[in-house]
């Protein structure tokens, strides 16, 4: 669907001294190659300035890359941006491509009218998304007066009209409060699970990818520091996880092989049992625990991703990890 | 159905203006009054003088008039490029270019102003009192010409229009200047151009080619000859130009989009 060989973006930034105007050439996207398969969901995750939105608008045809080879659906998307246009959607979180003084329906009907989509595949398309986003009751409202939300969910039906294979998202969930973020995860999960759309979406918000994609790539200055399932991640950058257990009486900790470090607290009725993955599996601690312990409760601790991607940062590697 | 998109565009955009319909009234109202205040200054002129330049009150009104109907037209339509570097800054631009259409097209229809109707209204007022008042011996061929005439003039406009915003993409505030030499040209066109001083006349009239929005028409429906020396069917070669700078605009767009894109300079 999707196929990036050593990509590179230069940018030209004007640094002015005096009346003197000179250039720099800063490197947005330096070297960066991936492939995305039909139906994936890809989160593309890095810190401001990063260079994911430059990736976004190279892969949609807006920017021309200074170098590399990108194909998207078998298109080099800057030499042929308007027939690729037809087959992918793309949502921006921070801009509208939405008509600010109509109201939401008659946006979608231009749309339907630009992107040539016949009058039976709109209706069922729309009635789709309008049910699944609940934008029944605001079809007829400007979208200057929808919230930030509702606008979004607008957003994502105006992106999906023309039934697109690959869906680009940057930042759909910026700015939107808890129960909205929660509604477009899930009509965005169900759309790659059920039609198989394939997702990629930058995000600053991490349990975007911890709802919505299997597959995580961290991007920094540029360059990419990681792709891979989130699990293997996890298990590749930090490779301790902890067993938390209750104990129905205070005691003390249960001495187990393969615990690297312990931690006590309410008085001995909870230990925190750090143990490294390469070396033991929760399973075969819980086993040993139990046999010494009345245990009350317990809980395997994930790292955050957070942490994961913190700690990938700290890393800066020069090889990217292989999946 | 390619064809059917940009009036549809258009449609929408008319829909959304009349949402409000005061403010659409007064907006109008403004335009008319706005082309009606050049008028004026042209009349208080002609009370002081009898001709201007060898051309009476009612030949410089039908100049005026053509000037007036081809910018209004233009407007209407490149007008919509003024908002250029707030497309760039605010990366609506990026919007336009993610979609199946053409930009330029898509800029045009995207932000039609019904309310400069207004200044065409007013124009094509005029030129018909002009044209019942002035002295022309009608055949089939003017009367095409002056059909003609506004078309090609708003084609030479809106093509100036393109090519002074185009500047937009290297410069953010280049709005300024875009705005001198499409509006200054307006004024410019609307008098006979040997009224102006030697080189500016030569750059408004053939650099940018607005000597063919009104003023060679007009000599040519008069059959005057040209204080400044060119032959007579100079006149009628209006829509040519027009199709050439359209010509020359297009390329300097494409190279301006390629600049912002990335691959120019």
């Amino acid at each position: 669907m999707i196929e990036v060989r050593e990509l590179r973006r230069e940018f030209k930034v004007a640094t002015s001294k005096g009346l003197r105007r000179n250039y720099k050439t800063v490197t947005a996207v330096d070297g960066v190659t991936f492939d995305v398969q039909a139906g994936e969901a890809v989160g593309y995750v890095g810190p401001n300035g990063a260079g994911k939105s430059t990736t976004i608008k190279m892969l949609t045809g807006i920017l021309v890359p200074s170098s590399g080879h990108i194909r998207v659906h078998g298109v080099d998307p800057s030499r042929q941006r308007r027939d690729l246009a037809k087959r992918i959607g793309v949502v921006f979180g921070q801009r509208s491509q939405l008509w600010w003084d109509l109201p939401l329906k008659d946006s979608f009907d231009l749309l339907r009218s630009i992107y040539r989509v016949s009058a039976q595949d709109y209706r069922t398309r729309l009635d789709e998304c309008v049910e699944l986003l609940g934008l029944q009751e605001l079809l007829v409202t400007p979208v200057r007066q929808l919230s930030l939300g509702q606008r979004m969910r607008g957003e994502i039906t105006a992106a999906l009209l023309h039934a697109p294979e690959l869906l680009v998202l940057d930042e759909p969930t910026i700015g939107l409060d808890l129960e909205s973020k929660e509604r477009l995860r899930e009509f965005l999960a169900d759309l790659n699970a059920r039609r198989g759309t394939t997702l990629l979406l930058t995000t600053h918000d991490l349990d975007d990818i911890e709802r919505l994609c299997p597959r995580l790539m961290v991007i920094d200055r540029g360059r990419v520091l990681a792709d891979g399932p989130l699990d293997d991640l996890r298990a590749e950058v930090t490779p301790e996880r902890e067993l938390v257990i209750d104990l129905r009486e205070p005691g003390p900790a249960p001495d187990v092989p393969g615990v690297t470090a312990v931690r006590s607290e309410a008085n001995g009725l909870r230990h925190h049992l750090t143990f490294r993955r390469a070396e033991t599996t929760a399973a075969q601690l819980i086993t040993q625990v139990v046999r010494q312990v009345e245990v009350h409760d317990l809980a395997v601790v994930e790292p955050e991703i957070d942490d994961v991607i913190r700690k990938l940062y700290q890393r800066q590697l020069d090889q990217p990890v292989t999946r | 159905m390619a064809e059917t998109i940009y009036p549809r565009l258009i449609g929408a955009r008319l829909k959304s203006q009349m949402s409000y319909r005061v403010s659409f009234a007064m907006d109008f109202l403004t335009q008319v009054l706005a082309q009606g205040y050049e008028l004026i200054v042209i009349l208080i002129l002609f009370t002081r003088i009898d001709a201007l330049g060898g051309f009476s009150q009612n030949e410089v009104l039908l100049m005026y008039a053509f000037a007036g109907a081809a910018f209004g037209v233009a407007d209407l339509f490149a007008g919509q490029l003024d908002h250029l570097p707030t497309y760039i800054r605010t990366g609506s631009f990026d919007v336009l270019l993610m979609r199946p259409l053409r930009l330029l097209p898509q800029i045009m229809c995207s932000d039609i102003r019904l309310r400069r109707i207004g200044r065409i209204t007013g124009a094509l007022a005029v030129m018909g009192y002009a044209l019942a008042h002035v002295d022309v011996a009608w055949s089939p061929a003017k009367v095409l010409l002056t059909v003609l005439t506004p078309i090609a003039g708003a084609v030479i406009y809106s093509a100036v229009w393109v090519v002074a915003c185009s500047i937009c993409f290297w410069i953010v505030e280049g709005r300024e200047f875009a705005n001198a030499v499409t509006y200054g040209s307006n004024a410019f066109t609307s008098y006979p151009i040997n009224v102006y001083s030697r080189p500016l006349r030569w750059v408004m009239a053939f650099i940018v080619p607005g000597a063919f929005v009104a003023y060679y028409p007009s000599l040519a429906l008069l059959e005057k000859q040209d204080p400044i020396g060119l032959p007579g069917w100079v006149g009628w070669t209006s829509p040519l130009v027009a199709a050439l700078a359209a010509g020359v605009a297009a390329l300097v767009w494409r190279f301006a989009v390629r600049h912002y894109r990335g691959t120019g300079s």
